[in-house]
């Protein structure tokens, strides 16, 4: 930063005082991953020579080796997870800080100025408040749980400091995602967390299959991107400024509600959303991306980065608002993708398939939430579903890591991650077992665990977002069936990897053991936050009945009135524009009621489920006969990458070979190369002058001399 | 005087011309271009007499340089002829596309 940019920043910490909100070193938040990422990189570098050189010598890979290991293994150890430890308490610090403050505006710090031509003006400021502080503590609080995590779970990796760089990286740009003040700042990290997650998938990138999947969700999210650059265009057409404060305040003036620019607007800003956040039709490259380690899928594709295209659907509540059709779409797209994803993760055997469905169905659940107007319960439901996700994912890890590690050590050729080979694995790792129990409660919506209030105010919402509308309740009915429909494969995937006999093979089983202290230690905070990261936003009137009143628990509605400065404005739009939200479903019966029904329901699906998938015989995946009928049609998923592959891939692939062959091998190089023939043509004539014989020469040159002679003189 | 010096001189010069484009002996193509310098150095002298000395600086010029000349083309004949045993033109034709 130069000296003449200081004054800004002095006229921002003044600004910033005089809300009552002063917070706490924000951009260091930002520096200490990119720190993290700038050592680790170092080292990477360092370690991946190192390590070139030893193939080249025919040595083995340095770090395949359990002990004595380099410094360039041990120094990312502390380097990463402790970058992320710093920003989290640093966060938590400003997080306090903030909770304090009735804070109506939000607190913007402006760097330095990014761009400045003609009209527009983009400052590299980053902006706190209530939705960008609850992004960081969940980016950063569960960021750093899988980063000690991913410490015991690629310590055997020779690649180890260049995933701590790729992992420090992606946290820094996801911090910029959610902490910029403008859309072009989002971008940035927008852009930067695409390409964290393009390398991380392709990390093990001497696999075809995965470096393929990388580039997958690199393309399919230049679509999605396609659509968040035309918004970000028509936002500055219309309102010349591309700061969230700038349009945010001026929109509910400037635009005409549910008029073609905002319905446009929110249209393309839902189709970016979509790609990021996989949601029909651009979710394709999610379950796919499950090719990385499994901490990233924890991570990125599944607590932080795939969320946030609710998180711009959120932060734009207002043009939401003012756009029922745009609204509607969302709802409508994360409905069919949550029921759709559902069912294809009944038919998963893979354990990562079943929880990337999982993910993308649960994505569909907070966009039906964002969609229907219920901000708040929006990011209720992403802050939770990081929670339990994670673990999920964390858990998933675990026991991929034991298994991989039973069937190494006997040289076994089976597919570590597919569910049919494990079963019986609680008697081995116990910790895993019931943490991962706790999550699949959680996500299956059973009181009083974290998922159940946040899924159930999405249902609640929906049902009650527009009374008497044909389509609202329609999306109901799916939220509902979904809902059944994930306790239904969580239950599913539980039992087939934890319970029944052990199908892995005797001499195998042997080797199957507990995950160590550093990955079972997140497990077990992360199953805490599911069990009670659900209280922060119990409903007044559930609290009263469920919970009879208990006096420990005076955080009713906590999460809606954090974040009632930033959806109060959409909340009115919507109540003046559509009417308030209906009291009782769609069939009768409030809050309390339904919120009992679910629960019931969905308990009942998880015993009935385990009970009928425990009574199965399952034979080890080599064993298996393929699935049949409609099971099948489930397992292949739809066959939506099939259809893809027919209408998009290969007619682009086709057209792109008809350019290459036609238009650019005949055209463009036909004429280059015709006049270099001509020019070629030309120099062979010439040359037949030089014979070679010095008499010739001479002969010329005289005839020359007498020419030049001859008209000088004539 | 005067005409009779510049016909023999084109004289000279004609046949020094001649020999160079009709022989193939690099010994004698070499005479010949002596034979066309010092035709021209003939009427050089020819007309110093009346267009003033500075002609006949020009002749010690054009000595120095044949001089000069001959001793570089004789060496380059003579290792030709090292090569090819032979000083005939028409067999060092590489000094081509």
């Amino acid at each position: 930063m130069s000296a003449s940019t200081l004054p800004t920043v002095v006229a921002s910490v003044a600004q910033g005082t005089g809300s009552g909100f002063d917070p706490v070193l924000p951009g260091l938040i930002l520096l200490l991953p990119l720190l993290g990422f700038a050592l680790n990189g170092a080292l990477a570098l360092v370690s991946g020579s190192r390590s070139a050189t030893a193939l080249r010598e025919g040595r083995e890979e340095a770090g395949h080796d359990s002990g004595g290991r380099p410094l360039t293994h041990t120094l990312p150890t502390w380097i990463g997870p402790g970058v992320m430890l710093a920003a989290f308490l640093l966060t938590l610090v400003n997080f306090v800080g903030m909770l304090g403050v009735e804070l109506v505006e939000p607190v913007i710090r402006s760097y330095w100025t990014w761009m400045a031509t003609g009209a527009l003006s983009i400052e590299a400021a980053i902006q706190l408040d209530q939705l960008s502080l609850i992004m960081m503590m969940v980016i950063t609080g569960v960021g750093f749980l899988i980063h000690v995590f991913s410490v015991g779970y690629m310590k055997e990796d020779p690649g180890y400091p260049r995933y701590f760089a790729y992992l420090n990286l992606f946290v820094f740009f996801m911090l910029i995602l959610v902490m910029g003040a403008n859309f072009p700042m989002m971008f940035v990290g927008w852009e930067g967390v695409g390409l964290c997650s393009y390398l991380l998938i392709g990390f093990w990138f001497r696999d075809r299959e995965k470096a393929d999947a990388g580039k997958k969700a690199f393309i399919v999210n230049r679509v999605g991107d396609f659509g968040l650059l035309v918004a970000m265009f028509i936002l500055f057409a219309v309102f010349g400024t591309l700061d969230y404060q700038g349009i945010f305040e001026a929109a509910p003036d400037t635009l005409v509600y549910g008029g073609a620019t905002v319905t446009a607007v929110t249209l393309f800003l839902l189709l970016g959303a979509a790609g990021k956040s996989a949601q029909v039709p651009l979710y394709v490259w999610l379950p796919d991306a499950m090719a990385g380690p499994t901490p990233v899928s924890a991570l990125i594709h599944a607590a932080t980065m795939v969320t946030a295209g609710v998180y711009l659907v959120a932060r734009s509540s207002v043009l939401f608002a003012m756009a029922p059709v745009g609204a509607a779409a969302v709802a409508t797209v994360g409905a069919v993708t949550a029921l759709f994803a559902a069912t294809i993760a009944l038919k998963q055997y893979d354990i990562k398939k079943v929880l990337a469905y999982s993910t993308v169905s649960q994505l569909g659940f907070m966009f039906m939430g964002v969609g229907v107007g219920a901000y708040a319960a929006g990011v209720f439901h992403l802050m939770t579903h990081a929670f339990f996700k994670a673990l999920l994912f964390l858990g998933a890890g675990a026991v991929i890591h034991s298994m991989h590690h039973a069937l190494h050590a006997t040289h076994k050729d089976w597919d570590a991650q597919d569910m049919r080979n494990m079963g019986g694995l609680r008697r081995f790792m116990p910790a895993t077992w019931i943490t991962m129990w706790v999550a699949t409660l959680a996500i299956a919506g059973i009181w009083p665990f974290a998922g159940f209030f946040s899924k159930d105010e999405i249902i609640w919402y929906v049902g009650t977002s527009a009374p008497a509308s044909v389509l609202y309740t329609v999306l109901w009915g799916m939220a509902i069936a979904t809902a059944l429909l994930t306790a239904f494969y969580m239950t599913r995937m539980m039992v087939m990897t934890f319970h029944g006999p052990n199908r892995t093979g005797a001499d195998e089983a042997k080797h199957l053991h507990e995950a160590p202290p550093n990955m079972t230690i997140p497990l077990g905070i992360l199953a805490v936050l599911s069990v009670f990261g659900g209280w922060i936003n119990v409903p007044g009137s559930v609290r009263e009945s469920f919970f009879g009143g208990f006096g420990f628990l005076p955080m009713s509605d906590w999460l809606d009135r954090w974040l009632e400065p930033l959806t109060a404005t959409a909340y009115q739009i919507r109540v003046d524009q559509l009417g308030a939200y209906a009291s009782t479903s769609p069939v009768g019966g409030g809050h309390v009621l339904w919120g009992a029904i679910a629960t019931g329901l969905a308990l009942a699906v998880v015993i009935i489920g385990a009970r009928a998938v425990a009574s199965r015989e399952i034979r080890p995946a080599v064993e298996s006969p393929e699935p049949t009928g409609f099971g099948k049609v489930l397992h292949d998923k739809w066959y939506v990458d099939e259809l893809y592959d027919r209408i998009i891939v290969r007619p682009i692939q086709a057209l792109s070979r008809a350019c290459w062959r036609w238009i650019d091998q005949v055209i463009i190089d036909g004429t280059v190369n015709a006049v270099g023939s001509v020019a070629r043509g030309f120099g062979w004539f010439g040359s037949l002058v030089q014979t070679g014989q010095m008499n010739t020469y001479a002969f010329i040159l005289t005839l020359g001399a007498l020419v030049i002679l001859g008209v000088l003189i004539l | 005087m005067l005409a009779e010096a510049l016909v023999l001189s084109a004289i000279l010069f004609v046949i020094g011309t001649l020999g160079v484009l009709v022989r193939r002996n690099a010994i004698i193509m070499f005479l010949c271009i002596e034979l066309q310098l010092n035709a021209v150095n003939l009427s050089f002298v020819a007309l110093a007499r009346y267009l003033g000395i500075e002609g006949q600086l020009y002749v010690f010029f054009v000595m120095t340089v044949a001089a000069a000349e001959a001793a570089v083309g004789l060496a380059i004949i003579i290792s030709i002829f090292r090569h090819y045993e032979s000083v005939n033109v028409e067999n060092f034709n590489l000094l081509k596309w």
